[in-house]
């Protein structure tokens, strides 16, 4: 049998559809959502990048631009806070382009009720990752609404940054045989998150990786400029970022599973929570696809920064008109690793 | 992972393929179904098919309870969602199962209806006992496994005298359903589905024990393998299958010792005997009524019946016409032989049952195994240490 090649096989229900929470899970509900919706309307040709950024040339060079909304629940967990993440995951989103992050903004939707002491705990820890960072928060704006109408605290927060000259690095620049690496292990933000969910917590020591990640990109760029993809795997985790990538690049890739590196607090919580760790989420680790001639030098650099310690390399790219993200699994055989269908995960991010 | 990790070994799984592959007779097929949704993940999720040789073929069985339920019985829990007093709480897996008219329970969420994903029955409970102001209602699903779990809800519910508590009971039974398929004409009669052997429930059968089966084994002379869900056990199964076929032995052997005794949970098995009792027949999807297969609730705990306490619509509603689930759950057809598979019905947009559960033989299919009909380039992993492993040094061996 053919199996069609459409990305969804039914369009969105405009006239009686209703967004339920899998067009907010990172998988391909979502990834319709934007395409049919968004980009629809949108349309041009820098959000037609289908980055996580936009990258656009402006007088001295080319500037990228990024916002991202943090709904994460509860707002405070093991290893960070929703400010210092909407920190890092905006500091990341530019950084993924290969450019120097520059300045932040932060929008805040607060709840009638919401504890100021809780509120300062957050802003004091927003101000203390930009200044770790080094990218200063510059404007910003305050909504408050009635009770019930948020959940606490929203943050949306927005970054510019530059991209330094001779980089481009894009989601749809892989190649077949590239190299495909990863800077750590997989789903401990997701996982650590989890935790501390009403009616899930568990005991664990697991903390969030939450950091920003410019630092590390910049090491990585200085050894092989020509890197072609970089993208942090947030929500819907390392399989729906390669499915992503994968699509914007028209290529197939292959992985292996034994190569992934995964901690046994995360694999244990997955086993018992019946999750896959490829599908969850992280806030502080990336992607890296290059070409082969220079995997070796960009895992090195990776492994010599604090935050790529555990970097490793799982897979590359190759041709396949379907696009699929395959995995040898560690019996030894075959599988397919899909999006995420809209599966019921908390809000992590 | 300790205690996972064992039941995981890459190189005992390939000493297993080496020693199916070294006993099954080329001369011969094996069509081994595997009852479980469990394992129908398993072999999907970790690529077994990919170990076993051409001439074994496994047969995804009816034993997901996501895709089991029928339309109805999904309508009918969103009519109770709907009621502005109920809250009703359900298993994660439940919230995107199609019913009529394209409507589910995560829809009814977005309408504004109050749907809760829970992931025991104590959670429901806890939230009974929060919300004196609300119905909760618990959707129970499930065989064997889960029995237990409402049976200790509705016992506590009991004599914490909660008033604004009840179950929707949707609980099944495994031994009747084999059965059902045994007698079927496709297997029985016609031969069209060949059957010959089964991997036993991991989960079920540590409630069950092993016991239950022998009669399938004796009377329909098919032999049984209880078997675990890790991968190692549905190899070691496999195995184990193949030397009873070889040698014309038709036995209930159990793989999964390590959990599952003859004799099963007896607690787990009392519980469920206080609360519960057969109901002259119910309907699963893919198998149509199936006499004494599904359970209800007790009189002395009619009271929170949530059948009892409103008048639930009772309706058998069709599956959608070109769907193929209900051959597909008796082993008949495959997934590719389905029209709808991957082209209206996908995991974001199930049109079908088996389209909805991780487990179900569909969705399995779709998100583990469909690269094998697409017929695309081979695109492979160089073996560490073989001659190619210079192209891609640094693998972990």
């Amino acid at each position: 049998m053919t199996l069609p090649r459409r990305a969804h096989p039914r369009p969105l229900d405009i006239r009686h559809g209703r967004v339920d929470l899998s067009h907010g899970g990172g998988g391909r509900a979502m990834a319709q959502l934007v395409d049919e919706l968004f980009v629809a309307a949108f349309d041009n040709e820098a959000l037609n990048q289908r980055n996580d950024q936009a990258a656009f040339d402006v007088a001295g060079g080319r500037m990228v631009m990024t916002t991202d909304g943090y709904v994460i629940h509860p707002l405070f967990f093991p290893g960070g806070d929703i400010g210092s993440l909407a920190v890092h995951g905006t500091v990341n989103d530019v950084a993924m382009a290969g450019a120097v992050p520059l300045s932040l903004s932060a929008g805040f939707i607060i709840e009638e009720g919401f504890p100021l002491a809780d509120l300062k705990r957050i802003v004091d820890s927003m101000a203390q990752a930009s200044k770790e960072a080094g990218v200063p928060v510059v404007t910003g704006d305050t909504k408050v609404v009635e009770r019930g109408k948020g959940d606490g605290v929203f943050i949306t927060t927005a970054g510019i940054g530059m991209v330094p000259p001779g980089v481009s690095i894009s989601g749809d620049r892989a190649r077949p045989g590239d190299a495909i690496l990863v800077s750590g292990t997989m789903g401990d933000h997701g996982v650590a998150v989890m935790s501390r969910r009403e009616g899930l917590e568990f005991e664990t020591d697991l903390l969030s990786d939450s950091a920003a990640l410019h630092g590390l990109v910049a090491a990585m760029v200085a050894v092989a400029p020509g890197i072609r993809v970089l993208r942090d795997p947030t929500r819907g985790g390392l399989a729906a970022t390669l499915n992503e990538i994968a699509v914007q690049s028209a290529t197939g890739m292959v992985i292996r599973e034994s190569a992934v590196p995964v901690k046994d607090a995360v694999r244990g919580a997955c086993e018992l929570l019946g999750l896959d760790p490829l599908y969850v989420a992280n806030e502080g680790k990336l992607i890296c696809i290059c070409a082969e001639p220079d995997a070796d030098a960009v895992l090195a650099a990776m492994r010599a920064h604090p935050l790529g310690r555990d970097a490793a390399r799982i897979g590359h790219c190759g041709a396949d008109d379907h696009h699929f993200v395959r995995m040898e699994t560690a019996m030894g055989g075959m599988r397919v690793v899909d999006w995420l269908a809209g599966e019921q995960l908390p809000r992590i991010c | 992972m300790k205690y996972v990790d064992e039941f995981r070994d890459g190189g005992v799984a390939k000493g297993l393929a080496r020693a199916v592959a070294a006993e099954a007779d080329p001369a011969r097929a094996y069509h081994l179904m595997e009852f479980c949704g469990g394992h129908t993940h398993a072999i999907s999720r970790y690529g077994l098919e990919d170990l076993l040789p051409a001439n074994i073929r496994m047969v995804h069985g009816p034993g997901c309870p996501v895709c089991v339920l029928p339309v109805g019985r999904i309508d009918a829990a969103i009519w109770l969602a709907r009621r502005p007093e109920v809250t009703l709480c359900t298993y994660g897996d439940l919230m995107r199962v199609p019913g009529s008219k394209s409507m589910s329970l995560i829809k009814a969420k977005a309408e504004g209806c109050d749907v809760r994903m829970v992931h025991s029955t104590l959670d429901a409970l806890k939230l009974a006992q929060a919300r004196p102001d609300r119905q909760v209602v618990f959707f129970a699903i499930g065989f064997e496994t889960t029995t237990p779990p409402t049976a200790v809800a509705l016992k506590q519910a009991r004599a914490l005298g909660l008033a604004n508590f009840s179950v929707f009971c949707n609980h099944v039974l495994t031994p009747s359903a084999i059965a059902h398929i045994l007698d079927s004409p496709e297997v029985r009669l016609l031969g069209t589905v060949k059957l010959d052997g089964f991997i036993g429930p991991a989960h079920v059968s540590t409630v069950i024990g092993s016991a239950p089966y022998e009669y399938f084994a004796e009377e329909y002379a098919k032999p049984v393998v209880i078997a675990g869900f890790e991968p190692l056990d549905v190899m070691q199964a496999i195995l184990m299958l193949v030397r009873q076929v070889n040698q014309g032995r038709h036995q209930v052997e159990n793989e999964f010792s390590r959990a599952v005794t003859r004799d099963g949970n007896a607690k787990a098995k009392a519980l469920v005997a206080e609360v519960f009792e057969l109901r002259k027949a119910f309907e699963w999807r893919g198998l149509g009524l199936v006499p004494y297969s599904g359970l209800r609730i007790k009189q002395p705990f009619a009271a929170w019946d949530a059948e009892r306490r409103w008048p639930v619509p009772d309706d058998s509603v069709a599956d959608h016409k070109a769907c193929e689930c209900g051959a597909i759950l008796r082993g008949v057809k495959k997934p590719v032989d389905c029209k709808l598979f991957g082209t209206v019905c996908t995991p974001e947009n199930p049109m079908g049952s088996c389209m909805v559960s991780a487990e179900g033989a569909c969705a399995a299919h779709w998100t583990y195994g469909r690269f094998r009909d697409a017929g695309t380039q081979s695109l492979t992993l160089p073996s560490p240490g073989a001659g190619s492993a210079p192209l891609l040094p640094g693998y972990p061996p």
